[in-house]
C-alpha cells in the first residue's frame, strides 16, 4: 500500500557499513544485503529493517542515533555513499528517502568522521564537543524572572528573521563530516550570528565570540578553508555568510575586547 | 489513602501569589547544600535545571541523548500560548484560563490552570530575553497567530520550529549553569529506578548507554521531566527516543498514576503508508488556519479517488464535503484536536475516506494560494509543505494534502499536587510527564506553555518549600536503598539478555501499538476495551518468555535499551485499559462509543466522573488500586462543550 | 602567550592571516603584471630593462620587496600550519567513501596542491631572475648609445632566451594555471575570511575575483607563449605569425 507511488517496486540493496564495537576497537566495513525496501520507507527505516534482520539471525543490531525522524532533534548523522546525510539536499538522513535510489544498488554508510567526533560504537558518534561549545558561551546571561515585557525591544522584522535562519541549527555534525578540515565554524558561526544580530546578545558579544572559538580550536576541529561544502550539505540550509560574520565578529572582538588574555 | 492536591486557599486569581508567599524559602547561603536531580532535558526538565542552578541548588540533569537540545519538546511546531493581549483582541489570564479548561472538557484542576494561564506571560519575556527569534510584525513587535480551540490570537511563534527555538532557549541557559559548574550533566544517561530512603525521593539509578554501567545518583529531591508516552501506541509522532520508563518505574516505588488513557489524537498527520511506518509525523495545526478540511461528498466519488481514476483538484466545489465548516460554523476547521480527530474518523468509517488506504482526509490549501499566491503561502508554512513533500513525493501547492489523526500528546501522567510533587515526597514530576493541566484534552501550543511554566516558574518555587524542610545533610549512595535499586536495575537487565526468544522488542511493541490503536484509540467501548486487557495480558506474558536482545549489558545495546522500555509499555498499555474501562463517559480525546451525544459528540458524566483517577501500583500483575480526587469548578460553568 | 599571539594562532586568526597576505599577494601580482606588460613593447627590451632597474634599484620599491618577502612567507607558512592542523582535525581513519565533488568547487579543496605548484614555480622562476639580476650578477649588460642606460641588465634577453626552452615554458603555464585556479578561489575566500562579507556587495566580490583569476592568470602565462611561438631569440616578432599578432604587439 504505497503511499505515493503505486508503481514503485520493492528494492534489493547492498549495504556497506561501518562496524565498530566501541570506541577503542577497530572498525571495518561489512556488507550486509537487504530485500523487499519500498521506495516509500524512509532511509533509517530501511536500517529498522537490516536490524530486525540482523537481530533474528543472532548478530548484533547497527548502532545509529536517531530519535524525532522528522529532521529537527538533529540526533541521526550518517554519512551516505560519501555525503552528509546522502545525496539529497537540505535532508537530514531520518527524512531521505530510499526513492532517492535503486534496485541493485550500494550504499556505503560511515559515521561522521572527526577527531572531535569519536565513534561510539559503530555509526553512532560523540558529538559533545558541539555541547561544549555553546557553553563557553552560546546563550545570553540572563536568570529566569526579571525579564523585561517581550515588547519593550522591537527588532525590525529582517533582522530577527536572520536571526532565526542562523538560530534554526539543528547541531547535527554534518558540516563537520562533510567539511575537508573538520572544521566546525558553521555551527560556530550560526549561532554567534544568531545572538549578534539580536540586541539581547549584544552585552556579551565580544567575550562570546572570544570564549566559543578558542573552546572550538581546544576540541580539535579544523579551520575553515571556505571550501563550502558545510553549506552545501546542510539539512537546514545555514548559509556560509555566517562564518563571514563569524569572521568579522572575532576580529572585532580582539580588537576591541578589554580581555587580555 | 487521600489524595490531597493542597490547593491554596483563597480566590483563584489570589492563590499563587498567595501560595508563593507562604512556600518555606531556603536561604541563599544553605541553596548550595541542597542536590537536586532532574532527569530529562526538555523544555520542563532544562528550564527546571537550569533555573534551580540559577538559584543556588546543586543540580545533576540527565538524559538518555547524546545532547540536552535533542528531547521531543524540539519538533513542536506550531506555538506557544500566552495571554498577552498583544493582538487587543480581547485576550486575558481569565479567558486562556477559561479556554483550558473548556478544552480540557472539564478534568483539569483549576488553580493549575490558571496558575499556568498567569505564568504565562512571563515565559514569552523570559524567552524573548534569551534571544528566542520569535516571529515579529513589520514594526518589530511580536506577532501571534490563532490556533484551534480559541477565539483570539495568542500564539507566540517561530515559523514552524517554536519548540526548536524554545528548547535552544532553554538549552542555552542549561549550558551556561553547566560551564558554571552548578549543573552536572549526564548524557546519554537512561534514569531506569527511583531511590526511596524512609519514604522520601532520594536518587535515582542509571545506566550509561555507552559502556552499560549502572550507576547510582544521590540528591535531596528528584524531579521527573521525561515526557509522555505516546509511544505506547507505537506509531505516534511521539520520537522514537520517547518512553514510559522513568514515569513506570517511579509509579512502581509509589507515585500514582493519573488519567492514563487520556491520550491526544492530533488530527493533521501524514498518514501511515506502510507496514514498515516506524513512526508519525506531525503537521502543525497551524495549517488549520488556511487549508480546509474536506473529503468528498459521496461514497462513489471516494472510492474513485482511493482508486486513482480522479484527483482530488479535480472534484468539483458541489461534490466536496468541508466538514468541520458545516458541523461547526462558528470555529469551522479551528475546532479542538479531539472534535478534528474524531469527526476525520467518522468519515472514514463512513467510506469517505481518501488515499490508497481510504485513511485519509484532504487538507487543501488551493484557496489560500488563489487569494494570497504561492509565496505567500510558503513563507508562513515553507518548511511543512518541504516536509510534506519529502513524505509523501506529493505537491501540496499542487494538490491537497492527505492527512489522518494520530497519537501526539499524553495528558496523563504521574498525579501531582499543586507543587508538581507526586505521591512520593520529593519527588516531582513536570511537563507532559506530570498529569496536570490538561484535563482530557490538550488545546494546540499549550505544550509548549506547561513545560515552559513548570520548569521556570513553578518548581523553583515549590521545590523550596520541600527542601526547606528537610536537613541540609548530605546524602550519599552508601545507603542500601540505592544497593537494592541498583541490583534490581541489574537483575531485569540480566533477566531480558537471559530470554534468547524468538520475536524482536520491535514486533511486541508493534503488537502492543496495534492492540492500542484499534481498542483504545480515538473510540473505545466496554467490550473493546476487556478484549485489550486479555490481549495486552497473553502479550506481556509471551514477552516475558519470547523477547529476543542479543549481545550484552556492559556496552552500548540499542535493543536492550528497547526491550526495556517496551515491557514497561506493556505493563502501562494495560493501566490505561483499566482506566479507560472505568471511564464510564466520554471526555476530550476520551471517548466510549456507549456515551455519545445524538449528534455523535463526546457525553461526558460530570455528577460521576468530575475526578482525576490516580492509580496506585499493587504489585506485579495485582489490579491497581483506584484513588479518586474530586474536581471541584468554581469559577467555571460546566457546559456540554459547544464549538458549532 | 599575549593575546596577539593567541589571536594569530587561532583557527581564525592563521586564517585571517592567510587572507590578509593572500590579497596583498594579489596587488603584488596587478604590479607584477602590468610591469612586465613592458616585455611586448618591441623597442629590444629598452623599456622593460629601465623598469626592471628602477625595480631593484629604487630604496621605496627595495623597501616593499620585503613586506613581499614576509606576505609569501606568512602565506606559505600558515599554509603549512593549517594544513596540519586540519589533517589532524579528520584524524587517522578518514572516509572510505567520499564524494566531495558533489558538495563544493575542486579549486576549493585543492588550494595546497595548487599553492605547492606555484611554490615550486616561484622558486625556479626567482632563481632564474631575481636571483641572477640581484645576487649572480651574470647577466648581460643592455649596452647601446645611453649613457643612463647601457650598464643596466639585460634581464629582457634573460626572459626571451627563457622563453624559448620549451620545459620553461611549460612549467610556467602550469604554474599560471595553477595561479588562476588559487585566485579563483582564494580572491573571494580572502573576503569571506576578513569577514568582508555583505549581501549586497559579496556578489559583486565574486565576479570581481572570477576576472581577476583569468586576466592575472592569461596575462602571464601570455607572455612565454608568446615569446616562444612568435619570436625570434631576439625577441623580435618572427615573419611568419599571422598578421594579427602584428597588430596586438604593436598596439602597445
Amino acid at each position: 500500500m504505497a503511499g505515493s507511488n503505486p508503481n514503485a517496486k520493492p528494492m534489493n540493496l547492498t549495504l556497506n557499513v561501518w562496524r565498530q564495537p566501541n570506541r577503542q576497537a577497530q572498525g571495518k566495513i561489512v556488507e550486509y544485503h537487504v530485500k523487499d525496501i519500498s521506495p516509500d520507507m524512509s532511509f533509517l527505516e530501511m536500517l529498522d529493517v537490516l536490524n530486525e534482520d540482523l537481530l533474528h539471525a543472532g548478530q548484533d543490531p547497527v548502532a545509529f542515533d536517531h530519535d524525532c525522524r522528522e529532521g529537527i532533534c538533529g540526533s541521526c548523522d550518517l554519512f551516505i555513499n560519501g555525503r552528509s546525510h546522502g545525496p539529497e539536499k537540505g535532508t537530514t538522513t531520518c527524512q531521505l528517502h530510499m526513492r532517492k535510489f535503486s534496485d541493485g544498488d550500494t550504499i556505503t554508510i560511515e559515521p561522521w568522521r572527526a577527531t572531535a567526533f569519536p565513534v561510539n560504537k559503530d555509526l553512532s558518534v560523540d558529538r559533545s564537543a558541539f555541547d561544549r561549545i555553546i557553553q563557553a558561551g552560546g546563550y545570553v546571561s540572563v536568570n529566569t524572572g526579571g525579564a523585561p515585557d517581550g515588547n519593550e525591544i522591537p527588532i525590525p522584522k529582517d533582522i530577527s528573521d536572520r536571526a532565526f535562519e542562523a538560530a534554526t541549527c539543528i547541531g547535527c555534525g554534518a558540516c563537520v563530516a562533510a567539511c575537508k578540515n573538520a572544521s566546525a565554524m558553521l555551527f560556530v558561526s550560526a549561532k554567534v550570528s544568531q545572538l549578534a544580530l539580536l540586541p539581547q546578545g549584544q552585552v556579551e558579544r565580544k567575550t562570546r565570540v572570544e570564549n566559543m572559538v578558542a573552546q572550538m580550536d581546544k576540541e580539535g576541529f579544523g579551520a575553515c578553508t571556505n571550501i563550502g561544502s558545510c553549506a552545501a550539505e546542510c539539512p537546514v540550509g545555514i548559509s556560509l555568510e555566517n562564518i563571514a560574520i563569524l569572521n568579522r565578529e572575532f576580529l572585532a572582538a580582539k580588537a576591541a575586547s578589554n580581555n587580555l588574555a | 489513602m487521600l489524595l490531597d492536591s493542597k490547593i491554596p486557599e483563597g480566590p483563584l486569581a489570589e492563590k499563587w501569589e498567595k501560595h508563593k508567599f507562604n512556600v518555606k524559602l531556603v536561604n541563599p547561603a544553605n541553596k548550595r547544600k541542597y542536590d537536586v536531580i532532574v532527569v530529562g532535558t526538555g523544555l520542563a526538565g532544562g528550564a527546571a535545571a537550569a533555573s534551580l542552578a540559577e538559584l543556588g541548588y546543586n543540580v545533576k540533569a540527565f538524559t538518555y541523548h547524546d545532547s540536552p537540545r535533542r528531547a521531543h519538546s524540539i519538533a513542536a511546531q506550531g506555538g506557544i500560548n500566552a495571554a498577552k493581549n498583544y493582538q487587543n483582541d480581547g485576550d486575558s489570564v481569565f479567558r486562556l484560563f477559561y479556554d483550558t479548561i473548556k478544552g480540557g472538557d472539564y478534568r483539569a484542576r483549576e488553580a493549575n490552570v490558571y496558575r499556568l494561564a498567569q505564568v504565562s506571560v512571563n515565559i514569552i519575556d523570559q524567552c524573548v530575553a534569551q534571544g528566542v527569534p520569535f516571529a515579529r510584525e513589520y514594526g518589530g513587535l511580536l506577532a501571534n497567530r490563532s490556533f484551534g480551540g480559541a477565539q483570539v490570537s495568542r500564539t507566540f511563534y517561530a515559523r514552524g520550529q517554536t519548540g526548536q527555538q524554545l528548547l535552544l532557549g532553554a538549552y542555552s541557559a542549561l549550558s551556561r549553569q553547566i560551564a558554571y559548574g552548578k549543573v552536572k550533566m549526564y548524557t546519554r544517561s537512561e534514569m531506569l529506578d527511583v531511590v526511596i530512603i524512609d519514604g522520601q525521593a532520594r536518587g535515582i539509578v542509571t545506566r550509561n548507554l555507552v559502556t552499560g554501567e549502572i550507576e547510582t545518583h544521590a540528591a535531596h529531591a528528584v524531579v521527573l521531566a521525561t515526557g509522555g508516552y505516546g509511544n505506547v501506541f507505537y506509531l505516534s509522532t511521539n520520537a522514537k527516543y520517547c518512553n514510559v520508563t522513568a514515569a513506570w518505574r517511579a509509579h512502581k516505588k509509589g507515585a500514582f498514576f493519573a488519567n492514563p488513557c487520556f491520550t491526544q489524537i492530533h488530527p493533521t498527520c501524514i498518514p501511515v503508508s506502510g507496514d514498515y511506518q516506524s513512526k508519525l509525523t506531525l503537521m502543525s495545526e497551524s495549517l488549520r488556519n488556511d487549508g480546509r478540511v474536506w473529503v468528498p461528498k459521496t461514497v462513489e466519488m471516494a472510492e474513485r479517488v482511493r482508486k486513482g481514476q480522479i484527483k482530488p483538484q479535480e472534484i468539483a466545489e458541489d461534490d466536496r464535503d468541508y466538514f468541520l465548516e458545516r458541523k461547526y460554523p462558528a470555529f469551522g476547521n479551528l475546532v479542538p484536536r479531539d472534535v478534528a480527530s474524531r469527526n476525520a474518523k467518522m468519515m472514514c468509517d463512513e467510506g469517505r475516506g481518501v488515499g490508497s488506504t481510504g485513511l485519509a482526509v484532504y487538507l487543501d490549501f488551493s484557496e489560500i494560494i488563489k487569494r494570497t499566491g504561492a509565496d505567500a503561502v510558503s513563507q508562513k508554512y515553507g518548511n511543512l509543505f518541504a516536509m510534506y513533500e519529502k513524505i509523501t513525493d506529493e505537491d501540496p501547492y499542487q494538490m491537497p494534502m492527505r492527512i489522518y489523526p494520530a497519537v501526539h500528546y499524553t495528558m496523563g501522567g504521574l498525579w501531582v499536587d499543586y507543587n508538581l510533587q507526586t505521591t512520593v515526597p520529593g519527588l516531582y514530576a513536570t511537563g507532559e510527564c506530570n498529569f496536570s493541566d490538561h484535563g482530557a484534552n490538550r488545546l494546540g501550543a499549550s505544550a509548549l506553555m506547561q513545560g515552559l511554566a513548570d520548569g521556570y516558574f513553578v518548581i523553583p518555587y515549590t521545590i523550596g518549600d520541600y527542601l526547606a524542610q528537610t536537613p541540609p545533610k548530605p546524602v550519599s549512595t552508601d545507603h542500601p536503598a540505592f544497593a537494592e535499586s541498583k541490583a534490581y536495575v541489574q537483575a531485569r537487565t540480566e533477566q531480558l539478555l537471559a530470554i534468547k526468544g524468538n520475536r524482536t522488542p520491535d514486533q511486541f511493541h508493534k503488537a502492543l501499538g496495534h492492540i492500542m490503536w484499534e481498542y483504545c484509540g480515538m473510540a473505545r467501548t466496554a467490550e473493546g476495551l476487556k478484549y485489550a486487557k486479555t490481549e495486552i495480558q497473553k502479550l506481556r506474558q509471551e514477552f516475558w518468555s519470547d523477547v529476543k536482545v542479543v549481545g550484552n549489558g556492559e556496552e552500548m545495546n540499542q535493543a536492550l535499551e528497547k526491550a526495556g522500555r517496551v515491557a514497561d509499555f506493556l505493563e502501562l498499555g494495560e493501566l490505561m485499559v483499566d482506566d479507560a474501562l472505568n471511564r464510564n463517559e466520554s471526555c476530550g480525546g476520551h471517548f466510549r462509543e456507549e456515551y455519545q451525544t445524538p449528534e455523535g459528540e463526546a457525553l461526558r458524566d460530570d455528577e460521576n466522573y468530575a475526578y482525576v483517577a490516580a492509580w496506585e501500583y499493587q504489585g506485579d500483575n495485582q489490579p491497581e488500586k483506584l484513588n479518586k480526587e474530586e474536581l471541584t469548578f468554581e469559577n467555571v460553568k460546566l457546559t456540554q462543550r459547544s464549538y458549532k | 602567550m599575549s593575546w596577539i599571539t593567541k589571536t594569530l594562532t587561532s583557527s581564525i586568526g592563521r586564517k585571517i592571516i592567510m587572507a590578509a597576505t593572500g590579497l596583498f599577494l594579489c596587488t603584488f601580482l596587478v604590479v607584477h603584471l602590468i610591469g612586465n606588460l613592458q616585455l611586448f613593447k618591441h623597442d629590444g627590451g629598452a623599456a622593460f630593462n629601465t623598469y626592471s632597474h628602477f625595480m631593484g634599484t629604487n630604496p621605496i620599491i627595495r623597501t616593499i620587496e620585503w613586506g613581499l618577502v614576509l606576505g609569501f612567507g606568512f602565506h606559505i607558512y600558515e599554509a603549512f600550519a593549517l594544513t596540519r592542523r586540519n589533517k589532524a582535525a579528520r584524524g587517522a581513519q578518514g572516509y572510505v567513501s567520499n564524494h566531495s565533488e558533489q558538495n563544493s568547487e575542486w579549486t576549493s579543496r585543492n588550494m595546497g596542491i595548487l599553492g605547492t605548484i606555484i611554490l615550486i614555480f616561484l622558486l625556479v622562476h626567482l632563481y632564474n631572475f631575481f636571483w641572477r639580476a640581484r645576487f649572480a650578477g651574470d647577466l648581460p649588460r643592455m649596452g647601446g648609445d645611453n649613457l643612463e642606460t647601457r650598464d643596466y641588465d639585460n634581464l629582457y634577453m634573460a626572459v626571451v632566451s627563457s622563453f624559448h626552452h620549451l620545459w620553461y615554458v611549460l612549467l610556467y603555464v602550469a604554474a599560471q594555471i595553477s595561479l588562476g585556479y588559487h585566485l579563483w578561489h582564494g580572491f573571494r575566500s580572502g573576503f569571506q575570511t576578513l569577514g568582508l562579507n555583505h549581501r549586497k556587495y559579496t556578489p559583486l566580490i565574486k565576479s570581481v575575483g572570477y576576472i581577476f583569476a583569468v586576466v592575472v592568470s592569461a596575462g602571464f602565462a601570455a607572455m612565454p607563449l608568446y615569446f616562444y611561438l612568435f619570436t625570434n631569440d631576439q625577441g623580435e616578432l618572427a615573419a611568419n605569425v599571422p598578421t594579427f599578432i602584428h597588430t596586438v604587439a604593436s598596439a602597445f
